[in-house]
């Protein structure tokens, strides 16, 4: 049931942007550092429900979104993403930066310091030994690994002293930061003497330097982990953290609803419960946005997309507001942009959507678009027509696509809807830019990076042989100058203006209409503190060693 | 006796091929794939894909595949799960508790209220308690699972409070009495529509029986009604019903795909849809031939009671 809900499949490919190559700047704009906290008293217990069920406990293989949610319990990053997107050290004893000399000025030269007299679960001491071995092993031949991406660059690896460890990159790689921030750190010790690490005991009884112990699992059903009193940063407060399996979304909100379930997590509460959700004695509900956003994408190769007149028109007759209000419960954000709201890169002046029949019509008549006796425009022996394609089977989004052909054929423009299953429309079909036009859920972030190079330079264009996520084939000289060089200032507000201007160009080309940003309806028990909204992180779980009860 | 059983296991073995063969193929149809899962996370590379489709050995001819598993299984290893690496037969036993003891208590409560309601109205023929049952019986049948177990939910745990809305046990206490709470509910919804079930099929056996000559024998002979219902007529009734009884064998270890999803019950009906979501093949493969193994067993089990208790019956 948790297939219907808006984003699913889509917004994942989103989430991974983080990978686009960027200019060697935001790697040395890593900052932030955090202070340790006293350890706390873990009082109480906390039942967190997913509507997936964790199976996959390695956090260096295949895995989905919610096998993260228990990752970030049991495990520690060296560093992470904070909810504004600046990282904050947790292994590390502080970020890697140029001004601390973390990172060498060229980008090619990493080193990081550990924070000394952290433990394993186990008692065993946790050294750069550990490191090492969890930024190698995804390389290893015989290690079916999640991914490859930024490790292959690694050259090197070194352990210089138990708290200190220095790599190489082949290349300068922006998104390094992200990529050790999506790294959990495993223990090599519970690999020593292991001969196949796919099916190592540790997989199914994860050891960690988390907040919280493994303690058991029931399969099908919970996972149950107790506090770490030896925890080396601040947390955690509960003694025990249950996460709970619940399949279906409907009975996991009347779990949250008896008190069964103390925090609602992925899925969420479904978008149709949100009005009595809020009304519920006892809970607090709250709207937290994503970073995916919904837009309808171009193939701006095809011919019927070359007049800006026919992309302005169509934006003009997209009921924007029907469609989030009606169809999404109001849950979503209208937005103009692909830009987070959240982010400090985010251009709020850009010119506000309007839904207006009448003037897309004198838009198109005026650019010499002639309505055909079949209801269809036509210019030049092009006809205003062209085929739609998502995910087959995703509901609403079906939906939306019969509300847009219905207001597109208003206008004289011809939508033939075309969906397709996941693995087909996700694959070739996309990559190589073979669609018409898509309703697609993008985040097209580097992380927390506002860079976007990797979708919309025009030489990241893969039908074109780039390589790149451009499969809107979006080419505009100015865009890559501005990405180009925002990706080469290293302060925050230098590049803002560049990005704004970026964004603003992007608005009147319309490679893409902008529909909305994705939002979610989390829900916790009235007393409990900590869950917090956080655009740059997968799951909720992110900041789980400070959850508390209040109450 | 011997040869019987010989031929029945040869003629299972050929069928387990079969279902073997239709399911594996059948499931290499179906779009996107294992791998498709993993296909929009963070930092995915095409190259990653391929590479982890070598590693689990998906980059194969089905065919290859296909023999490869057979063959795996013969040795008695039914493979990993795709999804995370584990043993299928690990994740199966994982599951199997949870399974036996719903399905059993539903089914024992569905046997004894629905042979005896079937016997009633069977006896009592044409009574206002037999139309009572007939129709109550269909609609049991009619109702939606999935409906009636979250109305069941919505009185007894929203607004009652009485029993709690799911889970098989609490976290933390697990005592025989915390089960016995969370197993009435589901239990019940489940048991509902097969007391349906077995009601039906007892009173149309009886029914059989009732108008057998033996029984207007035993009438004639002047036993009581009490002992001719008993031994002459339930005791023939049930024969039929052992024949049900294998039949209800895989469903009661293949679990309920609706009721534990709204129970939040943690057993095999939701393993294989979970399965089936992730395009765990290995998985689904191994829960198919293990229901496939528990309807064969099943129903030679049953012929074989029946032929021990029904002396009309002879193997050959």
């Amino acid at each position: 049931m948790t297939k219907d809900l808006p984003g699913k499949g889509f917004t994942r490919r989103g989430a991974l942007q983080l990978f686009g190559a960027a200019g060697l700047m935001s790697a040395t704009a890593l900052s932030g550092t955090r202070a340790l906290a006293a350890n706390a008293d873990p009082k109480g217990q906390i039942v967190l429900s997913f509507s997936q069920e964790p199976t996959v406990f390695n956090p260096l293989m295949p895995h989905i979104e919610v096998d993260e949610g228990v990752y970030y319990a049991i495990f520690d990053t060296l560093i992470d993403f904070d909810e504004n997107g600046e990282f904050f050290p947790l292994l590390a004893a502080e970020v890697p930066t140029v001004e601390n000399g973390g990172i060498s000025e060229d980008g090619l030269t990493w080193k990081v310091t550990l924070k000394d007299g952290v433990t394993w679960h186990d008692g065993t001491p946790f050294t750069a030994e550990d490191v090492k071995f969890s930024l190698e092993l995804p390389m290893n031949p015989d290690f079916i690994s999640f991914r490859s991406t930024g490790y292959e660059l690694m050259r090197n690896i070194t352990v210089l002293s138990p708290t200190e460890i220095t790599w190489e990159m082949t290349a300068p790689f922006a998104p390094m930061g992200a990529i050790l921030a999506s790294t959990f750190i495993i223990p090599k010790h519970a690999f020593d003497g292991v001969e196949d690490p796919n099916t190592a005991p540790f997989n199914n009884a994860p050891i960690g330097t988390g907040a919280f112990k493994w303690k058991e699992r029931m399969a099908g059903d919970h996972i149950e982990l107790v506090a770490n009193p030896d925890y080396h940063g601040d947390g955690p407060y509960i003694e025990t953290l249950i996460i709970k399996y619940i399949p279906d979304l409907n009975v996991m909100y009347t779990q949250f609803k008896s008190g069964d379930v103390d925090v609602i997590g992925l899925q969420y509460i479904s978008p149709d419960h949100l009005e009595e959700a809020q009304t519920l004695d006892g809970k607090t509900v709250q709207v937290m946005g994503r970073a995916t956003f919904e837009s309808i994408g171009f193939n701006n190769m095809r011919p019927v997309f070359q007049d800006p007149a026919v992309r302005q028109a169509l934006y003009l007759a997209v009921d924007k507001t029907s469609i989030i209000d009606a169809l999404y419960y109001g849950v979503p954000t209208p937005t103009e942009t692909y830009m987070p709201q959240q982010s400090f890169y985010y251009n709020p002046d850009l010119p506000k959507h309007e839904f207006n029949i009448e003037k897309a019509n004198a838009l198109l008549d005026e650019a010499g678009w002639v309505m055909g006796g079949d209801g269809v425009r036509e210019k030049d022996g092009v006809r205003l027509e062209f085929t739609n394609s998502t995910t087959a089977g995703n509901h609403l989004r079906e939906q939306a696509q019969q509300f847009i052909q219905q207001t597109f054929a208003e206008i004289g423009a011809k939508m033939e809807i075309k969906n397709l299953p996941p693995a087909v429309m996700w694959g070739d079909y996309w990559m190589n830019s073979e669609f018409d036009s898509v309703v697609v859920g993008l985040s097209t972030l580097s992380g927390a990076d506002p860079d976007s190079s990797d979708y919309w330079m025009s030489t990241k264009i893969p039908a074109k042989g780039g390589s790149g996520q451009n499969t809107m084939a979006y080419a505009n000289p100015k865009v890559d100058e501005l990405l180009t060089e925002a990706a080469n200032l290293f302060v925050p507000e230098d590049r803002k203006p560049l990005y704004m201007e970026q964004q603003k160009i992007m608005r009147e080309d319309l490679p893409f209409l902008p529909l909305f940003q994705y939002a979610v309806v989390a829900g916790w028990k009235e007393g409990v503190e900590g869950p917090t909204q956080n655009v740059n992180n997968r799951i909720g779980t992110w900041n789980v060693r400070s959850w508390k009860w209040t109450s | 006796m011997l040869r019987y059983l010989s031929g029945r296991l040869g003629q299972s073995l050929i069928l387990l091929f079969i279902v073997s063969l239709i399911g594996f193929f059948v499931l290499s149809l179906a779009p996107g794939g294992p791998l498709s899962q993993f296909a929009l996370s963070p930092g995915m590379t095409q190259e990653q894909m391929d590479r982890v489709a070598e590693q689990m050995g998906l980059n194969r001819p089905i065919i290859v595949q296909y023999f490869d598993w057979l063959t795996s299984m013969l040795a008695g290893d039914w493979g990993t799960s795709y999804r995370d690496q584990q043993p299928v037969l690990t994740i199966i036993a994982d599951h199997l508790f949870a399974t036996m003891l719903l399905m059993g208590t539903a089914t024992a409560i569905a046997v004894t209220v629905g042979t005896t309601v079937g016997i009633w109205s069977a006896v009592r023929r044409g009574s206002v308690f037999d139309y009572t049952t007939t129709v109550l019986a269909m609609v049991a049948l009619s109702i939606p699972t999935f409906w009636f177990g979250l109305i069941a939910i919505y009185i007894f745990s929203l607004e009652l409070g009485w029993l709690p809305a799911g889970n098989m046990y609490t976290v933390g206490d697990g005592s025989i009495g915390d089960y016995a709470v969370h197993l009435i509910l589901p239990a019940l919804v489940l048991a509902l529509v097969d007391v349906a079930v077995w009601s039906r099929y007892m009173r149309t056996a009886t029914l059989n029986v009732i108008n057998q000559d033996f029984v207007r024998t035993a009438r004639a002979k002047g036993l009581p009604n009490r002992r001719i219902l008993f031994k002459h007529i339930v005791g023939n009734a049930l024969v039929p019903m052992i024949t049900l009884a294998g039949l209800q064998l895989p469903v009661v270890l293949g679990g309920a795909l609706v009721t534990e999803t709204v129970f939040t019950w943690p057993g095999m009906g939701r393993l294989f849809l979970d399965s089936l979501g992730y395009s765990d093949y290995p998985v689904v493969m191994g829960l198919l031939m293990a229901s496939a193994m528990l309807v064969l067993i099943g129903n030679l089990a049953a012929d074989l009671i029946v032929a021990v208790v029904d002396p009309r019956v002879r193997l050959s």
